[in-house]
């Protein structure tokens, strides 16, 4: 207590310190020089990779400016057909944006519900909520999961990937959180008093307030369904793929032929990255103010 | 604040008339059986979900876990036989080695790292969201996309890193060969991915440190490394706790890095089993090998393996910047 009264009267003699400390100094920027490098440097020699051919790819040292082959590249890529990579660019892309529309929608409401109003149960049923987030289902259930799509006769079938990627605690917990902020008690209880039913209430009043932390969990969550892997392995049939078992796939059976596995995984990433740089402003936002408050 | 109001208003008018009539009148109980039923009918597609794929293949894995289960055949009662040959299968506690051995050989310097790179980010500098969005890159880079680069970059004949150490003389790395080596690999790849996104989650908690506490350490002659010390890390704990937290589920669970090393996803983690993880080893066992009842009580020993990780990193990590 009295080093912080201390130290605000000082401040107050010696304006400038508080700039002056803060500013960032030779070693500082040394060093976030050199975690974009390292951070950028995979990415981008991978995209140089997938404009190369294969000879120039293992030239001593490695090239690392962009060639100029970057259509025959994308050319041989889609002809070559054990990979299924476009059906499983196409497979990702219905995939990714089902689970997103249906996690927003499960989250929203069940996350108004913890949120704003008051039934019996509510609390235990939102701590179970924060365990269910502790259980690695897919690696835990695989089995289990697997012979529940056999009897429903699901398995090679998109939505054997989709249902059980709408469990999604995260986004219940994270949408609970926003809710609690960004509506207020009193827009509620005023929709309330004119009559307006809970629907009512979730559709015109909640919805438009959540919107922007809805955008940060649609995006996380079409990351997230976007990057899964093992589970689709198991259950999805290789002509039938999503692109990452696809690209799994063209490492298997053409692992040799760099430059083609390189512009696969270039182009799986390449929405991702889309999305990313238009809306960076708000992702960096979303996940620096849930760090906060989780 | 407005963007609220507004919305609002539409609601409100638009139900003001009619609505508050029937909630008098006949609706009083259509009014009452919302308040009452409406918040579960809003929690229950989560929880109708989670039942039928959560609690049910878990329980279920139990139940499958005490037979000897094959995937289209026999299925005889065992009772806790499989648990029994699991603890003694040399190929299981391999790969409990193998996932804790990348796990702290990840976790540690990333917390490190990232401990050092939110520093960095909470100092004043011009174009603060390019360079913060410049360590999360790595993040929207899908895990296989980062495993195929890294696995180029790791390669034994053409590969840059054995480029790299052979300008300083060291011979030609088989980086897929060895455990310390093929470990290394692949928690660089774990590493590169996350230690940015840490860094962004550590610098959010930072910058809720008021300045006065460091203003206030100065004049008392604190430099800068005590400060950090003394004021960040203690303050930071429930976010370093959070983080360590996350990474333990994501690396006791870790799979696609190792898979995509490997070249073929036969699940065998190399040719010995060097880099084989526990999901690996899950995954051979019902899908490679049709031992569904073994590779159940192996997930099931892989939970208890994450809950067990869990506390000890909670009683470590309370540990960190608290009193000396």
């Amino acid at each position: 207590m009295t080093a912080t009264r201390t130290g605000r009267r000082a401040g107050g003699t010696l304006p400038g310190t508080r700039d002056r400390v803060w500013d960032a100094g030779p070693l500082t920027k040394a060093v976030l020089a050199l975690a974009i490098v390292i951070s950028a440097f995979p990415i981008y020699y991978m995209f140089v990779m997938a404009t190369r051919t294969n000879e120039e790819a293992i030239d001593v040292p490695p090239p690392l400016l962009p060639g100029g082959h970057l259509g025959e590249n994308v050319a041989r890529l889609l002809a070559t057909e054990d990979a299924y990579f476009l059906t499983g660019l196409v497979n990702s892309a219905v995939v990714a944006v089902t689970v997103t529309l249906s996690v927003i929608l499960i989250s929203t409401l069940a996350g108004f519900a913890f949120a704003k109003l008051r039934f019996r149960g509510g609390r235990v049923l939102l701590g179970l909520v924060l365990v269910t987030m502790m259980v690695p289902l897919q690696q835990m259930g695989v089995v289990p999961l697997y012979e529940l799509m056999v009897a429903l006769g699901w398995t090679g079938q998109l939505k054997a990937v989709i249902l059980p990627f709408l469990v999604n605690g995260f986004g219940v917990f994270m949408m609970t959180q926003y809710t609690r902020q960004a509506v207020p008690d009193e827009l509620v209880e005023a929709a309330r008093v004119d009559g307006a039913s809970t629907a009512r209430v979730y559709a015109s009043v909640v919805l438009p307030a959540l919107r922007p932390g809805m955008a940060v969990l649609a995006l996380l969550v079409f990351m997230q369904t976007w990057n899964e892997f093992m589970w689709p392995l198991i259950v999805l049939n290789p002509d039938n793929p999503v692109v990452q078992t696809s690209i799994a796939a063209l490492n298997q059976a053409h692992g040799t032929d760099y430059v083609m596995l390189f512009t696969g995984t270039a182009a799986s990433v390449l929405p991702l990255f889309v999305v990313f740089i238009v809306f960076g402003r708000q992702i960096v936002g979303g996940l620096m103010e849930g760090a906060v408050k989780a | 604040m407005t963007l609220h109001l507004e919305t609002a208003t539409p609601a409100g008018s638009g139900g003001s008339g009619p609505p508050a009539e029937r909630t008098r009148r006949g609706g009083a109980w259509t009014a009452r059986f919302d308040l009452l039923a409406t918040p579960y009918l809003f929690v229950s597609p989560y929880f109708l979900l989670f039942a039928v794929f959560g609690v049910f293949p878990l329980g279920y894995t139990l139940w499958v876990s005490l037979h000897d289960w094959e995937l289209a055949g026999d299925r005889t009662f065992v009772g806790v036989d499989n648990y029994l040959s699991l603890i003694t299968d040399d190929a299981f506690w391999n790969a409990v080695v193998n996932t804790l051995g990348m796990f702290v050989m990840s976790t540690v310097p990333q917390l490190v790292l990232s401990l050092v790179l939110a520093n960095a980010l909470n100092k004043r500098i011009r174009g603060r969201l390019l360079l913060r969005m410049g360590v999360l890159l790595p993040l929207v880079t899908s895990v296989v996309a980062v495993a195929v680069v890294f696995t180029q970059l790791y390669g034994r004949d053409y590969g840059m890193v054995n480029w790299f150490l052979g300008l300083f003389g060291v011979d030609a790395i088989n980086w897929q060969n060895e455990k310390w080596s093929s470990w290394i690999a692949i928690s660089t790849m774990i590493d590169w991915r996350w230690t940015g996104y840490n860094a962004i989650i550590l610098l959010a908690a930072m910058q809720t440190v008021p300045k006065d506490l460091y203003e206030a350490a100065a004049i008392d002659g604190a430099s800068a490394r005590r400060q950090f010390w003394r004021i960040t890390i203690p303050l930071l704990r429930p976010t370093i706790v959070f983080t360590v937290f996350v990474s333990t589920i994501g690396g006791l669970t870790l799979f696609t890095e190792p898979v995509m090393f490997d070249g073929n996803p036969t699940m065998s983690g190399g040719a010995t089993g060097q880099y084989q993880t526990v999901a690996m080893f899950v995954v051979k066992e019902a899908f490679r090998d049709f031992d569904l009842g073994y590779a159940a009580a192996a997930a099931w020993l892989l939970f208890a393996l994450i809950l067990l990780g869990t506390l000890v990193n909670h009683s470590l990590t309370r540990r960190i910047g608290g009193t000396e």
